[in-house]
């Protein structure tokens, strides 16, 4: 079983749940931005969690299928098309040998998954089948041309064909980010502080899978005498680890976000980190999305993870019972 | 110099969200702070945490990713609190490392292309090179200098990352010989494959094309990074480089350059490497004494 690519769309890659333990090498965790709508395209055709799905960025890919094949695309809102004919998202969609698979233009936020039952059969490198682009890990972009190898089938798939309305997530243009401050917080001024987090911060078009970039009213570093081997501006500091999630703020004005291909390490002052439950809101932002950081507790964060996946486990089960 | 403590101060710990426990040892860098980042790591990774994702060693500070389903941040801190003291305490002050030669073609065509793409508002002298502006700064004669000062005393591998395997150095000299130059005012978006680099007081070698910061003073002749696994350096793991590695760079000129090459493309290139036994105390006591040292194990194979 596979899909022929007759167009590959912009920046279309397979990702999985990602590759974690070689940081320390440089080598990031990978994985679909949006876990949550990648692991609800993988429900609704009966694929474990873990398998691996295409992720497509802002224009998507046309696709011939080779075999009979059930699908399920999920993600950013974008208009899915079989043969020509429109279809819904976020629901499971059965095709037969020859269909072509298109899609129209987003209409909100940036990424949307393919699933197939049986999974995107490439090999797993260091575990996992993520690409990862700038390693030259895992494959490339698809190009036209290409065959994509799904694996057999081997799960049930839900009684339902549908993730419920309430289950689907939100693409809005504006975005409350939890964040938990830290890490080098302590190197801003009050007033850096709370422009932080009380300014409105705009997601700028430089943005991937490494990082998210804003625009808005920018910080206020303390100056000091910069220890040995920081560099000289104050938003430097001693190259260290990023954390993922961390935000960035070279030379004060332009907060960037680390995501999941981010770098593991380098010369620039992290102030805070947005919360685990939030990173998939973070890659459903589009361009122009206005953003508020709003402070967590280390406890909050902790709270909202257990939220997050007990939804998850909601949304699961509402589509085993139909 | 009185006697290396590893005790250093007391690091400082911060979180990085719910996914990140962040321990600042020293805000400067020293080889005793580096040093002291290694301990902790290895002590960390000996008695595997059930929840700890990644140890990610840096120059001054180590970032540990965990899961908190399993492991409680409390619990983790405790953890790495109670193997910091025992850091301080312990002898730990000789690590089982290797000294390996890296062939730097210096002043190359490569970075200089690119260099010249990247001049007005990215770099603080656009009208000269990156070389002649580290050699300026650093109060040297010019770029010859610079590059013998660069090549002559070894390095430490005092961290890898960035982008996969790439390496960051640390000249194992003193404080005041130690060659420091400000990054470009504004990151590349592009850099030779295997650059030599330099920005703060640290080294690099850019293992992958790619966005980058440092100033370019060559390029290696060697791959450091091999998804491929094609050459027998790397036939346990697509990254060449580890924390505490010694590195001794050696110039070349154009025509050795292109024979390594050859021997890349016929898979036959060996990186020359010896094993060593790096000891801090002899390192920070007489830093040239000890790399004679070291150089010798490299020149004894």
């Amino acid at each position: 079983m596979a899909f022929e690519v007759k167009s590959p769309g912009l920046s279309t890659t397979v990702q999985d749940r990602g590759r974690p333990g070689y940081y320390n090498v440089g080598i990031p965790q990978g994985g679909s931005m949006d876990q949550y709508s990648a692991e609800m395209a993988n429900a609704l055709v009966g694929n474990p969690p873990e398998a691996a799905v295409l992720e497509c960025t802002y224009l998507g890919p046309v696709l011939t299928a080779t075999e009979a094949a059930l699908v399920a695309v999920t993600g950013a809102p974008v208009p899915v098309r079989v043969n020509g004919q429109e279809r819904q998202e976020w629901t499971r969609l059965a095709l037969e040998a020859g269909d072509e698979l298109s899609f129209g233009p987003l209409r909100g936020g940036t990424r949307f998954y393919l699933a197939f039952a049986g999974g995107i059969d490439v090999p797993e490198v260091l575990g996992s089948r993520s690409t990862y682009l700038i390693g030259g890990i895992g494959g490339r972009k698809l190009e036209a041309g290409d065959v994509v190898p799904i694996g057999v089938p081997d799960g049930v798939p839900p009684r339902s064909e549908a993730v419920p309305e309430e289950f689907r997530p939100v693409f809005a243009k504006e975005q409350a980010v939890r964040v938990v401050m830290g890490l080098y917080d302590h190197r801003l001024t009050q007033a850096g502080r709370e422009s932080l987090l009380t300014g409105e911060w705009t997601v700028t078009p430089v943005a991937d899978r490494m990082g998210i970039r804003y625009s808005g009213p920018g910080v206020q570093w303390k100056e000091r005498e910069q220890p040995f081997g920081a560099g000289s501006d104050p938003s430097n500091i001693v190259d260290a680890g990023y954390a993922v999630g961390s935000i960035q703020i070279p030379g004060g004005t332009q907060p960037i976000i680390l995501h999941r291909d981010a770098v593991s390490g380098g010369g620039y002052a992290m102030v805070a980190t947005v919360i685990s439950a939030d990173m998939d809101l973070l890659a459903r932002a589009a361009p122009g999305t206005a953003t508020r950081f709003v402070e967590a507790s280390l406890d909050e964060a902790l709270e909202a993870r257990k939220e997050r996946t007990a939804f998850r486990d909601r949304a699961l089960a509402a589509l085993r019972s139909g | 110099m009185s006697a290396p403590s590893l005790e250093l101060h007391e690091a400082r710990y911060t979180w990085g969200g719910d996914e990140f426990l962040f321990v600042e040892v020293d805000e400067a860098m020293s080889l005793a702070a580096n040093f002291k980042v290694m301990t902790l790591a290895s002590k960390l990774s000996a008695v595997g945490v059930e929840g700890v994702v990644d140890i990610c060693p840096a120059n001054a500070s180590l970032l540990i990713r965990f899961d908190p389903d399993v492991l409680a941040p409390s619990v983790l801190e405790s953890t790495v609190r109670k193997l910091e003291r025992e850091a301080a305490m312990g002898h730990a002050d000789t690590l089982e490392t290797r000294i390996i030669e890296v062939p730097v073609w210096y002043d190359d065509p490569f970075t200089a292309e690119v260099a010249q793409r990247f001049r007005e508002g990215f770099h603080q002298e656009p009208e000269g090179t990156d070389l002649d502006y580290a050699a300026k700064v650093n109060g040297l004669e010019g770029a010859a200098e610079f590059i013998r000062r660069h090549h002559e005393q070894p390095w430490l591998v005092s961290m890898v990352g960035f982008v996969a395997g790439l390496p960051f150095l640390f000249q194992l000299v003193e404080r005041q010989k130690q060659l420091e130059v400000p990054k470009y005012l504004s990151p590349r978006t592009d850099t030779p494959k295997l650059t030599v680099g330099h920005g703060g007081c640290f080294g690099a070698i850019y293992s992958v094309r790619g966005a980058g910061g440092y100033q370019m003073f060559g390029v290696a002749a060697a791959p450091i990074y091999d998804p491929a696994q094609s050459l027998a350096d790397f036939e346990d793991f697509m990254v060449f480089f580890r924390p505490g590695d010694n590195v001794k760079f050696r110039p070349i000129d154009e025509q050795e350059y292109n024979a390594i090459q050859d021997e890349v493309a016929n898979g036959t290139f060996r990186y020359r490497q010896a094993p060593v036994v790096f000891e801090l105390h002899s390192a920070l006591e007489d830093p040239e004494r000890y790399n004679r040292e070291l150089m010798e194990a490299l020149n004894g194979i």
